[in-house]
């Protein structure tokens, strides 16, 4: 099977299961990428996911472009992309036409309230692999505390806050090497 | 031309709504109140339905309200619409990336970067597990602090949190059986 096509499969398959858009979508796209097809490392997707925070757009699909684009250049970064949101439009437009009123039947709610627990579980999986790899010293670890704290107890912008956080990693790393270097002078 | 307005509509939301699905729905109601193309209060439907379907809201979003102004090829314009600036974005960016790899600047950034979204990924599983499993609702109202907790919840939560870390299956499995506990156990 062509790449692309496989791009194009796969992430409609992500786009079919995912409650929740962006950060439901990270544990899947691990197994898929990181551990099935080998086609990437951790630190990577997890740049991709840093740097679709920043830039205009759904973060899922801007995440899906990166990936596409890093196997295949342009025709994967639409094969990804419309990949993501074949499923979308055709569950919408079935939903829209034939089933109003879904989301107040019984069954769909206990079943989404029993989806949603287990996606929890599956963000808290991804977060502690994504911790191992991306936080490494206690400049990251205050950096991640930093982050946590101004998106969960402030509106301040995320793209803000991702721009800022881009610039602090500069300015530690600049410090440090600065200091190490020192002495060398 | 409607198709051509809607696409032209559409575009500048996936243009200038930063920070994911969300962030489409003040420009929606924008587009409600100049256009007159559907009713303001289509949007909270449009949110209800977004978010207990699978995908990203905001492309739910755009072929809720693409369908309501134009049928099944509005549904299908307006997502391609708010998704064609993120493929050119997007891949102008990562054309620049390939070249920057291996900069210090660059790579000093995303040793920033890497921990920041770590940082916002818990703040958005925090909120989502605030939804998924705690009645915040209920404790508000009673103030005893045992009505926070939903057991039946927490017990499965652990249990799923365990089966992933010793299973390791595919999360789509661990999804599917969570749909059907949740029904069985009427969550």
């Amino acid at each position: 099977m062509s790449e692309l096509l496989q791009m194009y499969l796969m992430f409609f398959r992500m786009g079919a299961v995912t409650f929740g858009g962006g950060y439901a979508m990270l544990p899947i796209l691990r197994r898929e990428i990181i551990q099935s097809r080998q086609w990437m490392d951790e630190e990577t997707i997890m740049d991709y996911y840093a740097l679709s925070q920043g830039l205009p757009g759904i973060i899922a699909v801007n995440v899906a472009v990166f990936i596409g684009y890093y196997r295949k250049k342009v025709p994967g970064a639409l094969a990804a992309a419309l990949g993501v949101v074949s499923p979308c439009i055709l569950i919408i437009t079935v939903i829209y036409y034939l089933l109003s009123g879904f989301q107040e039947n019984p069954y769909v709610r206990h079943a989404l309230a029993g989806i949603s627990v287990c996606v929890v579980a599956l963000i808290l999986d991804a977060i502690l692999s994504m911790w191992k790899k991306g936080v490494k010293d206690i400049p990251c670890v205050l950096i991640c505390a930093f982050a946590f704290v101004v998106s969960a107890f402030t509106k301040f912008s995320p793209i803000l806050l991702v721009i800022l956080c881009a610039f602090i990693g500069i300015g530690i790393r600049t410090f440090l090497t600065a200091k190490k270097g020192g002495t060398g002078k | 031309m409607i198709y051509l307005q809607l696409f032209w509509e559409f575009l500048q939301i996936g243009i200038f709504a930063v920070g994911g699905g969300m962030a489409t729905i003040p420009f929606l109601q924008h587009l409600s109140e100049s256009t007159g193309w559907f009713p303001p209060s289509l949007i909270t439907d449009m949110v209800a339905i977004s978010e207990s379907t699978p995908g990203p809201i905001g492309i739910n979003m755009a072929t809720y309200v693409g369908c309501a102004i134009a049928g099944i090829p509005g549904g299908i314009i307006a997502t391609l619409g708010e998704v064609l600036p993120s493929v050119v974005i997007v891949s102008v960016v990562s054309m620049y990336l390939t070249k920057f790899r291996g900069n210090k600047l660059v790579d000093s950034a995303f040793y920033g970067l890497r921990p920041a979204v770590t940082g916002l990924i818990v703040a958005a599983g925090l909120s989502v597990a605030q939804v998924a499993m705690f009645r915040t609702e209920l404790y508000k109202q009673t103030g005893a602090i045992l009505d926070l907790f939903d057991l039946k919840k927490l017990v499965f939560f652990v249990l799923v949190f365990a089966a992933i870390k010793k299973f390791k299956l595919h999360p789509i499995a661990y999804i599917a059986c969570a749909a059907v506990v949740g029904i069985l156990l009427g969550f």
